[in-house]
């Protein structure tokens, strides 16, 4: 369970996001949706430990973010930013090692490698995992981020926008597999979403945010409502009954 | 357990070492090969060719005892900036910026041009000598350190301000030393400028007593600390998120950073481009994220062209003085010849 007390971050004066106090439960995936600006990055990257908490308090299982050490941390959650931008040239099969790094310390042992071998076949890199990553798609790439911070082994997953810059087919396979990886593997995914269709139908639980604030924390079905949608999203929101599920449509 | 050994045996094991397959391990090899002779034979170069004075003749070894000063002075400074250059490329996360951008080169210079333009001539001699040495190296590593530890760790906690920072300082520094040569007289500026190119006649043997050991107490505690710095190159949300204190891992490697290249500027004076090159043509020829394959090739790539500067210059066309001019002209032609060959950076 991660828990957040009242956490705060204030970027200037007049712009702060939160404080916000809510709970993301254990297991399958919670989508963060929210119009841009709400927050829903800064959140993410502060339960993750990259961003600097000014106010307030952020557990995660039990321990507190900034106080653990960030070993400790590292063993029972990972994050993955946006932009990802190596100076090193890595092939993916290095890369995913790396995702190994708070357990072995940089020496690889084969147990080590069984797990690099997973989470690259999990994610159907197994081709592609001598070839380096200059000489890959975005969607392979983004997909071998992925598949390192699933090689960490850890309870907690955190991805910010990973779907950006993917074409229809490589969203819906990205979400198919971290849909997987949360039921097979058990892992509970915490994930920024732009598109509010895929949060409804891949998600288990949205939180919506808002300026600063959470605004709601519920089912896809109690989200996917228009009068709810037109308010988060401040848009004109329509959601009708698609062959899978709700849509939302506001164009 | 047989499991384990059947898949031992299995023709392609799936790894994730930093060396790819055999071909890599091939190049990688008769790289380092291929530079340990050239840095063996310009060291029997620089030890045998030329001595006039009888093989085995007391005269013989007086001159031959110099020499193998110079040749630890290569090997330090080639030590320095290669391991300096590439832990500092690491840390912030740029392949084209060297440590010199800090000003350790713009202080250098303007300490020797103070004590000149101050005490005249005299000014030179009086920074001779180990406790100036030691001098010089404490007030580059101050300015250093404060650099690091005031921007790194305040509000501001941003690699590029700390560098653009650098930058300006360093700037600052130049012109100042500038303003102070033109009131120089001509023969002081002479004197002068044959200690502001690095030189490794510039060292002096009583130095090498004291720079040999911290050079490799530096380098070894880098060298401990190879597996966090491939983590590091990664970037700093990365390395957080597999568990590095970023912070204090980014200001320890900019202190020993700051060591090695005070230490090699107060040895032999500036040598803006000898790390840069040799960092750039490990990354090229070793080809891997591994530090501890990157800083071996990158001593040795130092050394080879560091010794073999000084033996063409020095013995073959009998010419003393600046061996970064070859420096520059050897091994920037060998980076454009293989950047244009390869394509990328």
């Amino acid at each position: 369970m991660i828990t957040l007390t009242d956490v705060q971050k204030d970027y200037s004066d007049s712009v702060q996001i939160g404080p916000v106090t809510t709970e993301i439960e254990s297991g399958g995936i919670t989508a963060l949706v929210g119009p841009n600006g709400a927050g829903k990055s800064t959140i993410l990257t502060m339960i993750g430990r990259l961003l600097d908490i000014d106010q307030g308090q952020i557990t995660v299982a039990g321990h507190d973010v900034v106080n653990t050490p960030s070993k400790a941390i590292a063993k029972i959650l990972s994050v993955l930013r946006q932009e990802n931008h190596f100076v090193t040239r890595l092939t993916v099969r290095q890369l995913v090692g790396f995702g190994r790094f708070p357990h072995s310390g940089g020496r690889l042992t084969l147990g080590d490698e069984k797990y690099i071998s997973e989470a690259i076949d999990f994610l159907n890199l197994t081709e592609l995992e001598n070839r380096y990553l200059d000489q890959l798609s975005g969607g392979q790439r983004q997909r071998a981020y992925v598949a390192m911070v699933l090689a960490q082994q850890t309870d907690y997953v955190l991805l910010d926008e990973p779907l950006n810059n993917l074409d229809m087919q490589h969203a819906v396979q990205m979400m198919k597999q971290l849909r997987r990886a949360a039921d097979e593997l058990g892992r509970t995914i915490v994930i920024v979403l732009h598109d509010i269709n895929f949060a409804a139908h891949y998600s288990d639980k949205i939180l919506a945010m808002k300026h600063g604030q959470v605004v709601k924390h519920g089912t896809p079905e109690e989200i996917m409502r228009n009068e709810v949608l037109s308010e988060i999203f401040n848009t004109e929101v329509n959601v009708i009954d698609g062959p899978n599920g709700p849509l939302a449509v506001y164009y | 357990m047989m499991f384990k050994t059947a898949e031992q045996q299995a023709p392609q094991q799936r790894h994730s070492k930093p060396i790819t397959d055999r071909k890599h391990m091939r190049n990688y090899v008769l790289m380092m090969i291929l530079l340990g002779v050239l840095s063996v034979g310009f060291t029997i170069g620089i030890m045998g060719y030329n001595n006039p004075a009888e093989f085995g003749s007391d005269g013989w070894w007086v001159i031959a005892d110099m020499r193998r000063d110079s040749l630890l002075t290569i090997g330090v400074v080639a030590l320095c900036h290669a391991m300096a250059t590439i832990a500092f490329q690491t840390a912030v996360n740029n392949r084209i910026i060297t440590p010199g951008i800090m000003g350790f080169g713009s202080l250098y210079t303007a300490i020797q041009t103070m004590f000149v333009y101050v005490f005249g001539m005299a000014g030179v001699t009086m920074l001779v000598g180990v406790p100036q040495f030691f001098l010089q190296m404490a007030m580059m590593m101050l300015l250093a350190t404060a650099l690091y530890t005031w921007l790194l760790s305040g509000k501001f906690s941003n690699v590029h301000i700390m560098l653009l920072v650098g930058v300006v300082i360093g700037g600052t520094l130049g012109s100042l030393s500038n303003f102070m040569q033109r009131m120089l007289t001509p023969s002081e500026f002479d004197v002068l400028t044959a200690r502001l190119f690095g030189n490794i006649s510039n060292a002096r043997a009583e130095y090498l007593p004291y720079a040999i050991p911290i050079a490799l107490l530096v380098t070894g505690f880098l060298w401990v600390r190879a597996h966090k710095l491939n983590v590091i190159a990664l970037g700093k949300s990365t390395a957080l998120n597999l568990g590095v204190n970023y912070k204090r891992e980014l200001i320890l490697i900019l202190a020993l950073v700051s060591v090695l290249i005070s230490m090699a500027t107060a040895l032999v004076g500036p040598m803006m481009f000898l790390g840069f090159l040799t960092a750039i043509l490990a990354y090229q020829f070793a080809d891997t994220y591994s530090h501890r394959l990157l800083f071996p090739m990158g001593f040795l790539f130092g050394y080879a062209i560091l010794s073999g500067s000084y033996f063409i210059l020095r013995h073959v066309w009998d010419a003393g003085g600046a061996v970064t001019v070859i420096v520059e002209l050897i091994g920037g032609t060998v980076f454009l010849i293989f950047i244009l060959r390869k394509g990328r950076l």
